[in-house]
């Protein structure tokens, strides 16, 4: 391997002397996960981070209905009703000792967001307000729903995303937005930096680095109906694979119930937690039938197969394929308090003003369950188990702890993000007090990243990218969605083949350098396509259904061959699998039922 | 449905020779459809050149704002049959350096955002086991201002900021007065500081045009003469 002095990292091959940049910490993501590690860090090391939009863009800001954390500021709460709430929520897939971990945390990291200046809402006594929220129950899911969802209105993350940036401001955390990652550098087991594009001047940019933080989200944007930013493609996850890495249980997408009819766009779930209802075209509340107690505050997979289901009877509104969501009892007063993005948004979509009228909703794809695996102190696990790849951490939606297991409960997420983010800052401080030196960069570095722009800004086949895009969003939806089954599974493991030949066909119109959109979303499909045919495997190969995988063919949950973990492998086009059991400390597997 | 013809403003710094110039496009809107959406029909399926930012599409992350019809918005909050307009005009925000197409540079609006100390400062420590108090009624007093989602409609509709441009500008100052009005906050006139100069608060002139332009529906200008009576107010003793 030729390597490069550290002393002389300018000679990366291919690379300009003032695109090689060199950061204790090289952070790939600008939202909750990835700026709370910056946060953390920052308070020690050099910190940069690369967002490929603007930081405040980020998607962790559409968030919308609260961050889970037992304060018991409104009603008696316990840290071991939250873990049992997302064990349950789970479908026992979530790993215990990670789950425990995150709900005796939860409650410093909000009140820390609290005093970074967090603008909270607040109850009559002056503490952070809380709402009820699916899945969230008292006394072990013996008793209703309880207040544990920490919010400010309807745009928690939204005040999160914005309070860590400023935070970041404040310590001196040096941005680099608009700046694409494009690989990632791992030999021998040790990470040495990120590869990045420079979206606005174009150009490709070395980040050698003595530690990595990827904190890049989620891929909703595989599915056609999706409540995820545009620029939400799972690009992390590709990185990854392509460095030799496994990925873990991606056969669990999370379909949020509701979503604006057509666009997708988020429906707080807050909406349900203050008092929303779901109907059928009958104008029937549906959710009797299918989780008699806790109704519309029942977990996401359930709600979703639930609203599926009535669509699929026949039983949406008018025929059509939704339902609707009423708030109208809420009242004009309490509306524009509590949810007035949600009053916003449906007027602005889809001209319903939801203080009189349902809005038209429907399942959208929403959160990716799996991910890079990683262990407690978010270090990246290069066999998927114990091994670590040095200087190689993850959090946040693009990594796998496994705190969710098959099935995530609301506002769990931002609190993952957050606190996972903020447990890898710490590691990688721990981690650099003992590391002094910067690891080797070999000297073709770049030399991938290169040819594989080159290839692209000369691309000029036949295929356009949009219509490669859109038939992959549209057959995710259809064959590898809320239901599944192993006939429209192995078309569509097909079909993915197909359209990876097709890719390599495309032609492009922008060929400049400069802020090539075009190029980026080229990219972004070359990523959704290396990592979907992973989605779809793992759903043909659990012959069960848990959580958010649900097979019509194998209508139950499996323990007996079903409790564990997926590890995935994508080389030379050739899928390898693994798996690994789930850690079970407190609660044993049991019937799930609302 | 309705044939629209957009009328966007172009400009590759790759290609000089062209500069700036007006292409026109044709497409068929369909109801529900947003600009942001016909953007990206025409960018999908006619010409993969045009550029533009875009990410959330539901009016949160503050990419796509950009001028239409002549008024400042975000193109994915703007329905296109709404207009009511078979011709509509698309151009970047006024008022920044435009690098490609409808994307502008988004340095003054982090140099503005910079100059108040856009954060929290408090000299209390916290409370070590919980948060710290603040009452609803204080809560309120920063409804209309932390909504902000720098998308920058505001400043590039200021003729303050098109005269001077190291003015800070109405986002800036809608910041600024987020942590001055609240109650936790203890740093008042490290916020302030920058806001006592030649390309500072003084330089608005109360125009309104931030006002009609933010997509949020926030009121940079009432910010601002709270500002202004704050300034007097610490200037007065």
């Amino acid at each position: 391997m030729a390597t490069i002095d550290p002393e002389t990292i300018h000679d990366v091959e291919g690379v300009g002397v003032h695109n090689v940049h060199r950061h204790d910490v090289v952070v790939v993501g600008a939202g909750l996960a990835g700026l709370r590690a910056a946060v953390e860090a920052s308070e020690e090391f050099d910190v940069a981070v690369l967002s490929k939009v603007f930081p405040t863009r980020s998607h962790s800001g559409a968030a919308q209905g609260g961050i889970a954390a037992a304060l018991s500021n409104e009603e008696e709460d316990h840290l071991e009703w939250h873990f049992f709430d997302t064990v349950k929520g789970s479908d026992y897939l979530g790993d215990q000792d990670a789950i425990e971990i995150m709900v005796r945390e939860a409650p410093i990291v909000v009140r820390e967001y609290e005093h970074y200046g967090a603008p909270f809402s607040r109850t009559p006594e002056g503490r952070i307000a809380q709402r009820k929220f699916g899945g969230h129950t008292k006394d072990f899911g013996r008793g209703g729903p309880v207040l544990r969802a920490c919010y400010a209105a309807d745009r928690t993350g939204h005040v999160l995303l914005h309070t860590l940036y400023e935070v970041c401001i404040k310590n001196g955390v040096r941005f680099y937005p608009e700046f694409f990652a494009l690989a990632l550098i791992v030999e021998d087991d040790v990470c040495r930096g990120v590869i990045g594009w420079d979206v606005i001047n174009g150009g490709i940019h070395v980040f050698h680095a003595k530690a990595v933080l990827f904190g890049t989200g989620g891929y909703g944007r595989v599915f056609k109906i999706t409540s995820n930013a545009l620029s939400s493609t799972g690009d992390g996850l590709s990185l990854v694979l392509r460095a030799g890495l496994p990925l873990e249980d991606m056969e669990f997408v999370q379909f949020h119930p509701t979503g604006l009819y057509k666009q997708g766009i988020l429906v707080t779930e807050g909406a349900r937690g203050e008092g929303g209802y779901l109907l059928n075209g009958k104008g029937e509340r549906f959710m009797e039938k299918y989780a008699p107690e806790k109704m519309e505050l029942a977990p996401r997979d359930l709600v979703s197969r639930s609203i599926q289901t009535e669509i699929t009877e026949g039983r949406g509104i008018n025929g059509e394929p939704y339902v609707h969501i009423d708030i109208t009892h809420l009242g004009e007063e309490k509306i524009m308090r509590q949810l007035p993005q949600i009053h916003e948004l449906a007027w602005k979509f889809l001209h319903v003003d939801c203080i009189k009228e349902p809005i038209p909703i429907q399942p959208t794809a929403h959160y990716s369950m799996g991910g890079i695996p990683v262990n407690k102190n978010c270090e990246v696990l290069a066999d998927g188990k114990e091994k670590i790849v040095e200087g190689f951490y993850a959090a946040g939606e693009c990594a796998c702890v496994s705190v969710h297991g098959a099935n995530r409960l609301g506002t769990n997420s931002l609190l993952e993000a957050s606190l996972f983010g903020r447990r890898a800052g710490k590691s990688i401080r721990r981690f650099l007090r003992e590391t002094r030196e910067f690891p080797s960069l070999p000297a073709d570095a770049a030399k991938g990243a290169i040819d594989q722009v080159n290839r692209l800004l000369s691309a000029d086949g036949t295929e356009r990218v949009a219509d490669i895009k859109a038939e992959l969003q549209e057959r995710m939806m259809a064959d590898c969605g809320i239901f599944r089954n192993p006939e429209k599974l192995s078309a569509m493991f097909d079909e993915l083949r197909s359209l990876e030949a097709r890719f390599k066909n495309i032609g492009i119109d922008d060929r400049s350098p400069r802020f090539n959109v075009d190029l980026i979303e080229a990219l972004e499909l070359c990523h959704m396509l290396d990592f979907a045919e992973l989605i779809v495997a793992g759903a043909l190969k659990r012959e069960e259904s848990r959580g958010a995988h649900s097979r019509t063919d194998f209508p139950k949950r499996d323990d007996e061959n079903w409790l564990k973990h997926t590890l995935a492998w994508r080389k030379d086009g050739k899928i390898t699998f693994d798996y690994k059991p789930v850690v079970i400390t407190r609660f044993q597997p049991k019937e799930r039922t609302y | 449905m309705a044939m629209i013809t957009f009328k966007i403003n172009r400009y590759n710094p790759d290609d000089e020779r062209r500069g700036h110039c007006v292409q026109e496009y044709k497409l068929d809107v369909q109801k529900g459809q947003t600009v942001l959406d016909c953007l990206n029909e025409i960018k999908w399926h006619q010409d993969g050149t045009l550029t533009f930012r875009r990410s959330c599409r539901s009016g949160i992350c503050g990419s796509c704002a950009m001028t239409i019809n002549g008024v400042n918005n975000l193109a994915c909050e703007v329905q296109a049959l709404a207009l009511k307009s078979n011709v509509v005009t698309v151009e970047p925000l006024r008022g920044y350096t435009v690098i490609k197409d409808l994307v502008v540079s988004l340095d003054p609006l982090v140099d503005g955002l910079l100059a108040v100390k856009p954060y929290l400062i408090a000299k209390t420590p916290p409370p070590t086991d919980h948060e710290r108090l603040q009452s609803p009624e204080e809560r309120e007093k920063i409804d209309g201002l932390y909504e902000c989602i720098l998308c920058g409609a505001c400043t590039s509709s200021c003729p303050s900021f098109w005269a001077d441009k190291k003015y800070l500008g109405p986002h800036a100052f809608l910041k600024a007065y987020r942590f001055v009005a609240d109650s936790r906050d203890e740093g008042q006139q490290e916020h302030m500081e920058a806001l006592d100069d030649k390309h500072g608060l003084w330089r608005c002139h109360t125009i309104f045009n931030c006002v009609e332009a933010c997509p949020k529906d926030l009121n940079p200008t009432k910010a601002i003469s709270e500002l202004k009576k704050e300034l007097v107010k610490q200037k007065m003793g």
